[in-house]
């Protein structure tokens, strides 16, 4: 692995490419989702609870498999207060016949199966919960700007911003494409892929600082260039990790935590672009200077002195 | 001297990773599924009924791992939870009327650990299932309500025009005023209608008998209905998740009812006491002796049934308005419940008691109950339960009003601290738009199959043997420094959920792991830069100091941002997010302190103050 460190990648002069492969994720994403929408899972759409009576306790699996291979999605069967009662979520809109036709697909098997109550279930999530959590969103990012701007300066603020907006966008955006089942837990995957992306780029963030303030060259591109090579093993070597972990989640997961580890691995491989090329080279067009991050009348030592 | 650590830094990690161990391991002792007998009669069972209870189970291939006895309860623990409802079964056709047969799940923590009141996570619904409450919402009452509530404010402004009106009366879903004379009728229709456009007017009789009949229309009763449903589903969603970092589901089903499910209960008692508590608060004032009685309501005491006072119709605010609520302690150290209103709430409170100084004002607790009788078919002799909802009104206080009151106050006259914690518990979330009522309760099962389950496991479990791999080839001696810091790590983030009562999901479980992916990235930092200061030239101990010192800035920036967004999302957000964001701010506390502290610890005490040559980084 030691050939990585002696690495010196030009990242910052290749940035115009990276900005446009990240112009097209966007439009791309932005008219998934506006077009194509999100294909919302039972959590948030509702759907039909069903109640069957089996003569002899069945298969859970069996239904589950049964179900989902006559074209119904997002399925959910348990038992219900005895082994013999089973009771049906699908995400499918309510009416009237699909009891019959769940109750019949099942007695194909040759069970006994009388059908208890067919009804139509709501979402989980309400409007209050979301409009809640939505806005929870916006205060938790304005804080982080806040801090970030404390620590660092504003200008590293308006980049990390960008940077989580990016990776929210396109996560969601895959969704939207490929019409994946968007629940609750793909959601807790969004926040933690905000958690994630954002702590990539407050380390690449560090690392320019303290190029910044130790470089001795004025041109900027490149000291980005040093800072970012710098930390392009560790960005490597966390990310593989958080990926490996992913990828087992996904092959051998099963179907529960699938769109889960999706939404993960598409958010930690566009986060740690975004690190790099969103949150970094925008600070390029927003023009920080040495200035922005050494204040000119307070320290006095020799840096300061050199500066023209 | 560098890379050495002063001795009680080493005592404090011992101690803390100590208590961690603790508190995780009841994880390791899973409450097993059981099923419970208990005599019908009251008295003790016969052995040698549970001795065919035994036999039955395992002629039927149930693995009975222990059998105990209790107070004349039995308790059969078993080895799988798939076998529960069978056994249950079994039981219970066995026993018929003799005995109740109930499911369990009996705690399995060793007594030495439940001295340290630890106790293991609860499984979420997808994993163990837990207990399914159908609720069903009163649409009459909601009705009801809402037309006393209109009927009140009518009565206000008509007084306020100084119109005369006799009576009003609620039929289903009209209202209707009786007026003196037509005139009055007339003038009242044009104003009440201008104020309330959803309801349909008709004028009927004249003179004396002149009365005014207005009838909801059908698009303001279902607006109602569907304000009813959402508010209740609103305030169980914030009732349930009151109870703590549990993952719980509350859905609509049907046009007028709604589920509750809550994970890793068998134990309905107490949960149904919170769910389906319907109390709350009404605040009147007494009634003059010059006030006409058809205004007045004489009401009892809630504690002293024999004392009464009668108090006017109208009512001032209800516990909608009720913005936070709080319970505490009088001076003389009987419970109290400190409330605020709302803006809306605060401004009529203090127009009703501002121009009432020296009445008395009176708090009225209300209470939707039911009650099931079994009625017998005489001709088929078929059972069926019959629902007969009534509700229960007594006055918890009457107090002189000294001062005009403002947005907060407080209520005293509960009977003990646990009426007042439920008090302010129920008037916090919300109280319920309209009365609830049980209609069903239920065990239900995981709701992910078996299959799922295992492959979830299996997936996390080489999830993690990754990570440890990785950081073995990449890091040698350092990588199994970070490896141990990352299994204590993994054992004081259980020990954390733990005491704080969280909810394991699926879901969850792979969040854990990926935060420890995640956790993983403190140590990659300090690694990546020892590496780098031993390649710029550094000593070996001057590399390790400057790695740890240097990655630090960046460590301690990132997991604070980081911890920012979790704990602002706990404080907001609700349900699951709530419940991921526990997960995450907990990861970054331990995984701070393992891969800061714990690691350097074991670096300290491995290479500190020795002359090293060569470091297996």
């Amino acid at each position: 692995m030691k050939p990585l460190s002696h690495l010196r990648i030009d990242f910052m002069g290749r940035r115009n490419i990276a900005f446009a492969v990240s112009a097209v994720l966007l439009i791309v994403s932005i008219g998934a989702i506006l077009l194509q929408q999100l294909n919302l899972g039972l959590d948030f759409t509702g759907g039909t609870l069903i109640e069957v009576r089996y003569g002899a306790a069945p298969s859970l699996d069996a239904i589950r498999v049964l179900l989902e291979e006559s074209g119904f999605q997002d399925v959910s069967v348990q038992t219900f207060g005895a082994s013999t009662e089973v009771l049906i979520r699908l995400q499918q809109a309510f009416d009237a016949d699909v009891g019959g036709e769940v109750v019949n697909l099942l007695r194909a098997s040759g069970d006994s199966v009388d059908l208890v109550r067919s009804e139509f279930v709501g979402s989980q999530v309400g409007d209050q919960l979301r409009d809640q959590s939505g806005l929870g969103l916006l205060v938790a990012l304005g804080v982080v700007m806040l801090y970030v701007a404390f620590r660092f300066q504003y200008k590293f603020a308006i980049g990390a911003l960008l940077a989580l907006l990016h990776d929210v966008i396109i996560v969601v955006g895959v969704f939207a494409l490929f019409q994946l089942d968007f629940d609750l837990t793909v959601l807790a995957a969004i926040l933690a892929v905000i958690g994630y992306s954002l702590n990539d780029t407050i380390v690449v963030y560090d690392r320019v600082r303290e190029a910044i303030r130790t470089s001795r060259i004025e041109d900027m591109p490149q000291i980005f260039n040093e800072a970012i090579n710098a930390t392009l093993s560790r960005t490597l070597a966390t990310s593989g990790t958080t990926i490996l972990v992913l990828l087992a989640l996904l092959l051998l997961g099963g179907d529960m935590i699938e769109n889960f580890a999706i939404a993960l691995l598409v958010g930690i491989v566009v986060g740690t672009f975004s690190s790099i090329y969103i949150a970094a080279a925008l600070l390029l067009p927003l023009k920080l200077s040495r200035e922005d991050l050494i204040p000119t009348k307070k320290e006095l030592d020799e840096e300061e002195e050199e500066l023209p | 001297m560098l890379n050495r650590y002063p001795l009680w830094k080493y005592l404090l990690i011992l101690v803390v990773l100590v208590v961690g161990l603790i508190y995780s391991l009841p994880n390791l002792f899973p409450e097993d599924p059981a099923i419970q007998i208990s005599s019908a009669q009251g008295d003790s069972l016969d052995e040698r009924q549970i001795d065919r209870v035994e036999t039955a189970l395992s002629e039927n291939d149930i693995a009975i791992k222990a059998l105990e006895e209790e107070n004349g309860q039995w308790l059969i623990r078993l080895r799988h939870d798939d076998d529960q409802l069978s056994a249950r079964d079994i039981a219970a056709d066995l026993l018929g009327n003799d005995a109740t047969v109930a499911l369990n799940l009996a705690e399995a923590t060793p007594e030495w650990l439940q001295a340290f009141s630890a106790s293991p996570m609860t499984l979420g619904l997808d994993l163990r299932g837990g207990v399914h409450f159908l609720l069903e919402v009163d649409m009459e009452a909601a009705l009801t309500q809402r037309l006393e509530v209109n009927g009140s404010a009518m009565r206000e402004l008509l007084r306020d025009e100084r119109i005369r009106y006799r009576n009003t009366d609620i039929e289903e879903r009209s209202l209707s005023i009786d007026f003196a004379s037509t005139e009055d009728r007339d003038t009242a229709r044009s104003l009440i209608s201008r104020d309330f456009p959803e309801f349909e007017y008709s004028s009927e009789g004249d003179g004396r008998a002149s009365t005014l009949v207005m009838t909801l229309s059908d698009q303001s009763v279902n607006e109602i209905q569907d304000y009813a449903i959402n508010q209740n589903l609103t305030t169980l969603r914030n009732r349930v998740n009151e109870l703590g970092v549990a993952e719980p589901m509350v859905q609509r089903q049907g046009p007028n009812q709604i589920v509750v499910e809550l994970p890793g209960i068998q134990d309905t008692v107490a949960a149904k006491r919170i769910v389906g508590a319907t109390a709350n608060l009404e605040f009147r004032l007494e009634a003059r002796n010059d006030t006409p009685d058809n205004e007045t309501e004489i009401l009892t005491f809630r504690n002293e049934p024999s004392r009464s006072a009668e108090l006017m119709r109208d009512v001032i605010i209800t516990g909608d308005s009720v913005s936070s609520a709080s319970n505490s302690f009088d001076e003389n150290g009987r419970p109290q419940v400190n409330i605020d209103l709302d803006g809306t709430g605060g401004t009529l409170m203090n127009r009703a008691t501002r121009t009432n100084i020296g009445r008395n004002m009176a708090v009225l607790f209300i209470e939707h109950k039911s009650e099931d009788t079994v009625v017998v078919d005489p001709e088929t002799g078929e059972e069926t339960i019959e629902r007969e909802p009534y509700v229960e009104r007594g006055l918890i206080s009457l107090a002189t009003i000294q001062s005009a009151l403002g947005n907060s106050f407080r209520i005293t006259g509960l009977d003990s601290p646990t009426e007042a914690a439920e008090l302010a518990l129920l008037l916090r979330s919300g109280s319920l738009a309209a009365p609830i009522y049980f209609v069903q309760e239920r065990t239900i099962g995981p709701s992910l199959g078996a299959e799922n389950i295992e492959r979830g496991l299996l997936s996390v479990q080489i999830g993690l043997l990754l990570v440890v791999l990785f950081m073995l080839v990449r890091y040698k001696v350092f990588g199994v420094f970070a490896n141990i810091a990352l299994a204590l790590n993994l054992t004081l983030l259980v020990a954390v959920m733990s005491m704080l009562g969280a909810t394991l999901t699926l879901p969850g479980i792979a969040g854990i792991v990926l935060t420890l992916g995640m956790a993983v990235d403190a140590n990659v930092l300090i690694f990546e830069r020892i590496r780098e200061e031993l390649r710029n030239g550094m000593s070996v101990q001057q590399a390790i100091q400057a790695g740890y010192e240097r990655a630090f800035t960046s460590i301690v920036d990132a997991n604070i941002t980081t911890l920012l967004v979790a704990v602002i999302l706990f404080s907001i957000g609700s349900g699951p997010v709530k419940g991921f964001a526990v997960t995450l701010s907990i990861g970054i506390l331990t995984s701070l302190f393992t891969a800061l502290m714990v690691t350097r610890a074991m670096v300290n005490l491995a290479y500190g103050s020795k002359p090293v040559k060569k470091l297996w980084i």
